[in-house]
């Protein structure tokens, strides 16, 4: 009993026979069971519709199942008070496809806004703000607008804002389509000193040179909405577990 | 959406300033003539009539519920009848009865009338007793029922506020739905995005209830004005005093509560359809 809970414990995500249909539609996801552990950087990948973006909407929240189990950091978030869900979306970054910068602020307030919203003073923002934004290498462009920032620095303050909580789960998707391919790499860099400090990373990508960048990272390919494992490391339950 | 507010809080304004005006003149009307009877000596009999009206002052004198009384003299009379029938009027032609105005130490209730009748009765069996209020009662009625249509209209006001706020407040979500969902997935709580919607919803009520209060302010008292010119003293009884402007102030206050709590309303409802 109390091994099963130290595992949830350790468990950043778990799905369990999940299923994702849009109203009456056929399932766009369909019997989703995998684990994400702590501190591994994890690969999303699969063709244009295969349902990436799909599965990162429900890993960051934005969409309930239709069917099947999902639990976060150990906890059931299906069954929880939707008033209990902000307290989950804090403890992840996403980095979205279309990066969703607030056109009104400036990159330093877009960047501060996940600190701003979990009630952190001004007074104690500030400095990890300027210190992200020099991390992300737009340490002048604090106070400029999104619309006045090129593809690749709204990129960047994308993550920047992602990861600025330094969150438990980092979910980008497809963060480097926008970008050259050495902006690429240097973002694909930033996820893993990220990843480094024990941030669990998800990467959704249908870039299969990036793959290799990142040679200790696990790959979860989706194919018309099923999930495959080609590193074996997403096997429900756990190989570990069935051989311990 | 000021404007709309503006409008809503200056019509409420007037609204509410006439069924104040309207109360105060009622409450004066009936403090005027609480204690106010009339008895009219109706009898053809010019000899007949002023002996009863003798023996009546007498008798009423010695009452002591009587405050004060005074036979209302002839030529007062002929004044009150002369826009019906006309100047010199000769009292053998239309006989008219002999009135006693009496002033009554408390208010002039139907016991006190059924005492004055009984006192009355044996001296001057042609004396009719009654209650000058009583002939009020039909103004009273029409005072009463201008105030209810005051109080529905301020009703019917307050719905559209919070109707034109709903509207603003659906539209600021329409525009802002991105930012909201951005704050939404960042973990904002619902709380926290209704803050936004309710500040912004706080400063243009205020803005808005504070115009509305000037112009409402400023026509209640131009019809106030033209009101007092008519020199009757009836609507003299009708203005506002502090306290009834101190109320009118707490308008825009109740519009921007208003505002806030639709706004809150509006932007949780909403917020509740995200997952």
């Amino acid at each position: 009993m109390n091994r099963a809970v130290n595992r949830s414990e350790e468990e950043v995500a778990r799905f369990d026979n999940v299923g994702l249909r849009y109203g009456t539609d056929r399932e766009v996801l369909s019997d989703l069971s995998f684990t994400l552990f702590p501190g591994r950087f994890y690969f999303l990948t699969g063709a244009s519709g295969a349902g990436k973006t799909s599965l990162l909407k429900l890993l960051y929240l934005a969409q309930r199942p239709s069917r099947g189990a999902i639990r976060m950091f150990g906890r059931d978030v299906i069954t929880q008070p939707r008033a209990q869900l902000p307290s989950f979306r804090r403890r992840l970054g996403v980095v979205f496809q279309d990066f969703r910068l607030i056109d009104h602020l400036s990159a330093y307030d877009n960047i501060a806004l996940p600190l701003r919203v979990s009630g952190v003073r001004e007074d104690d923002l500030t400095q990890p703000v300027l210190d992200m934004l020099d991390w992300v290498g737009l340490g002048h462009r604090a106070d400029a607008r999104p619309a006045t920032l090129s593809g690749g620095e709204q990129q960047r303050v994308a993550i920047a804002r992602a990861v600025i909580g330094r969150p438990d789960l980092l979910v980008a998707d497809e963060p480097t389509g926008n970008v050259d391919p050495e902006m690429a790499l240097k973002l694909i860099r930033l996820f893993e000193a990220l990843n480094r400090l024990g941030t669990t990373v998800v990467v959704a990508t249908h870039d299969v040179q990036l793959l290799k960048k990142v040679p200790d990272s696990l790959i979860m390919r989706l194919d018309k909405g099923h999930l495959s494992d080609p590193t074996g490391a997403l096997r429900f339950p756990p190989r570990r577990e069935l051989s311990g | 959406m000021p404007w709309v507010i503006a409008i809503m809080v200056a019509l409420t304004v007037l609204a509410a300033g006439g069924a104040l005006a309207m109360a105060n003149l009622a409450a004066q009307a009936r403090s005027d003539l609480a204690g106010g009877v009339t008895v009219q000596i109706v009898e053809a009999d010019p000899a007949l009539r002023d002996a009863q009206t003798r023996r009546a002052l007498a008798a009423l004198e010695d009452m002591e519920i009587v405050q004060g009384m005074r036979r209302v003299p002839d030529a007062e009379l002929q004044a009150l009848i002369e826009p019906w029938l006309g100047g010199g009027v000769r009292s053998e032609a239309v006989p008219l009865p002999a009135l006693i105005d009496v002033d009554l130490n408390g208010a002039a209730d139907a016991g006190t009338l059924d005492d004055l009748r009984a006192a009355l009765g044996p001296i001057a069996p042609d004396a009719r007793v009654d209650a000058q209020a009583q002939w009020l009662g039909p103004v009273f009625d029409a005072i009463s029922a201008l105030r209810w249509l005051a109080l529905g209209l301020i009703v019917l006001l307050a719905f559209t506020s919070a109707a034109a706020v709903w509207l603003a407040a659906r539209n600021a979500l329409n525009a802002n739905r991105g930012t909201i969902e951005v704050v939404h997935l960042l973990g904002g709580t619902d709380g926290q995005i209704a803050r936004i919607f309710q500040r912004s919803a706080i400063i243009d009520a205020a803005i808005g209830g504070a115009v509305g209060l000037v112009l409402g302010a400023i026509a209640l008292k131009v019809l106030g004005a033209q009101f007092a010119a008519l020199e009757s003293g009836m609507v003299a009884g009708g203005g506002l005093d502090p306290v009834d402007w101190l109320l009118l102030a707490l308008v825009p206050v109740a519009g921007a509560a208003i505002a806030l709590l639709t706004a809150r309303m509006t932007v949780l409802a909403s917020l509740g359809k995200m997952p």
